[in-house]
């Protein structure tokens, strides 16, 4: 079976009226099915330029994208994408906020509300829904932003720092509540942080780029020996260090000889 | 407020909106004060001829004169004219507008050819081009109420514009990542996040409606405020003219409070 996405030699670059910023140089890697990858890289390195174009919002200079064995047309509707704000709009409803994308598409109808509704009661919202998004916490509004990018039942969901607005301890919280969501609704992540305690607690594997124009650095698979551990949980595990040491060391490379080729 | 909601407020916090309630209190007692004071100076002041009662007028001589054409009737048509002008013209505006905003936005290419055009007519003395109007579309009320539109309308497109260009982007993003186009980036984020900045140039322009009908009507019009304040101005009768001044007084009070009350009612709902 193909992966569900595929980069082959993605190559992107920013053109000005002073010049062109290399953003991303040969990019290649696959996601399975059911994983959670985990992108990290020094701040302005191009991670989320490289959601975008794994979302069809941009396309590639050099390179191709597959998604399902397939070159996608953009935007790619089996792709959802959670932005580092929740952006939800202050004149809807909370209920009309996570109907948007539906909305948008014209896909509204009894089933994908019954989702909605599921979806909202599960995730501790149902009471809210006829709320306006100032009057939820932080967290809960990043559930409804979840929710909003589940309610078009995504195959793959892009995530571009999504905790990065909130404080710590929501954040930590927050990051546990959305792995469970992801997790029960079975759906393929890709993560972008900087945080690197945030990629650790919560991938299957990690990509480390490099500074600006971003290549691929290391790859780094994590398992842990007791499965199945929350991201919070995960924190308390003995790997969990090691692995933090590990990508540090692959973000910053002592000497250019000890750079991993 | 939520001072309304019933629920046991301490002593100090009683003692504190006691305070505030005090205070609201003076300050429109103070407004009403400087007003009475102004009045009874004015009026004193042309009574004991230290001013010209001819020249200056005097409150009493105003009310005279507006009772005697509100008994005729005549007060009804000049001020009715002039309102009516004005709203037709800030509907005109608020039209054409709001349309010509979201066509710039549209296309940033159309935007950018047509900005200096913009910025030119915009600062343009729109008094100017009244004498003109009246000549290219005679001396009748379509000619004032172009007058009206030419003052507000150039404002109006560039505030808009400028508010819809300033919409956060990612914003925007999130619909395009919705699989949004840019029908719905329009209709979803752009149009209904700037609803308050909508609401907020109307309220101005309504009051630059109005300037330009009576710039309009100064120059050509047989009728409404404007024609009374210059006909009296020349027929040396000022108490027509500064009763007009009054009366446009009350009308922009009136005009900017409907439009503010919209304004209220609009986003309490939202």
């Amino acid at each position: 079976m193909d992966p569900l996405l595929e980069l082959k030699h993605v190559s992107y670059a920013y053109h000005t009226k002073s010049g062109e910023t290399y953003a991303l140089t040969d990019i290649s890697f696959q996601v399975q099915r059911g994983e959670f990858l985990a992108i990290v890289g020094p701040s302005g390195c191009g991670k989320s330029t490289l959601l975008s174009l794994i979302s069809g919002l941009i396309l590639p200079e050099d390179g191709t994208i597959l998604r399902s064995g397939m070159p996608g047309a953009s935007p790619h509707s089996s792709i959802g994408y959670m932005l580092q704000k929740d952006h939800l709009f202050d004149w809807r409803t909370v209920y009309r906020n996570v109907t948007l994308g539906l909305e948008i598409r014209h896909e509204l109808n009894k089933r994908t509300r019954l989702h909605v509704d599921q979806m909202l009661k599960d995730y501790d919202l149902y009471r809210f829904r006829n709320a306006v998004p100032s009057e939820l916490s932080g967290g809960m509004r990043q559930r409804a932003a979840l929710i909003r990018t589940l309610a078009l039942d995504p195959e793959l969901l892009l995530l571009d720092e999504p905790f990065s607005a909130l404080d710590f301890q929501t954040r930590l919280s927050v990051c546990d509540d959305i792995y469970a969501i992801l997790r029960k609704e079975k759906k393929t992540a890709i993560l972008v942080t900087h945080d690197l305690s945030e990629a650790v607690s919560m991938a299957d594997r990690i990509l480390v780029l490099s500074q600006r124009p971003a290549r691929i650095r290391e790859v780094i698979r994590v398992s842990f020996a007791r499965e199945g551990l929350s991201p919070f949980a995960r924190r308390n595990e003995p790997e969990f260090k090691d692995y933090f040491n590990q990508i540090w060391a692959a973000l910053n490379p002592v000497s250019p000889g000890k750079e991993p080729a | 407020m939520s001072i309304e909601k019933f629920v046991p407020v301490s002593a100090s916090q009683a003692a504190y909106l006691k305070r505030l309630k005090h205070r609201q209190y003076r300050i429109a007692g103070i407004r009403l004060l400087i007003f009475a004071v102004f009045l009874l100076l004015w009026e004193t002041a042309v009574q004991r001829s230290w001013i010209d009662g001819f020249i200056f007028s005097s409150p009493s001589r105003i009310w005279n004169t507006f009772s005697a054409m509100w008994t005729d009737g005549s007060i009804f048509t000049h001020a009715g004219i002039t309102v009516l002008e004005t709203l037709i013209s800030f509907a005109f505006v608020v039209v054409l507008g709001t349309s010509s905003a979201i066509l710039l936005w549209c296309s940033d290419s159309l935007s950018e050819i047509l900005e200096p055009y913009l910025v030119v007519l915009n600062s343009l003395p729109k008094s100017a081009l009244a004498p003109l109007l009246i000549v290219w579309l005679g001396a009748n009320s379509k000619s004032i109420i172009v007058a009206g539109m030419s003052v507000a309308i150039f404002g109006t497109i560039l505030n808009l514009y400028t508010g819809f260009c300033a919409v956060d982007p990612d914003k925007i993003r999130l619909i395009y990542t919705l699989g949004g186009t840019q029908k719905d980036v329009l209709g979803k984020v752009i149009l209904p996040g700037t609803v308050p900045l909508l609401l907020s140039v109307m309220k101005v322009n309504i009051g630059l409606c109005l300037v330009g009908v009576i710039i309009g009507e100064f120059i050509g019009a047989r009728q409404g405020l404007g024609y009374l304040i210059i006909y009296g101005s020349q027929v040396f009768k000022l108490d027509w003219v500064i009763m007009s001044i009054a009366l446009l007084c009350i009308i922009a009070i009136l005009l900017y409070g409907a439009i503010g009350f919209a304004e209220k009612q609009c986003l309490k709902k939202r």
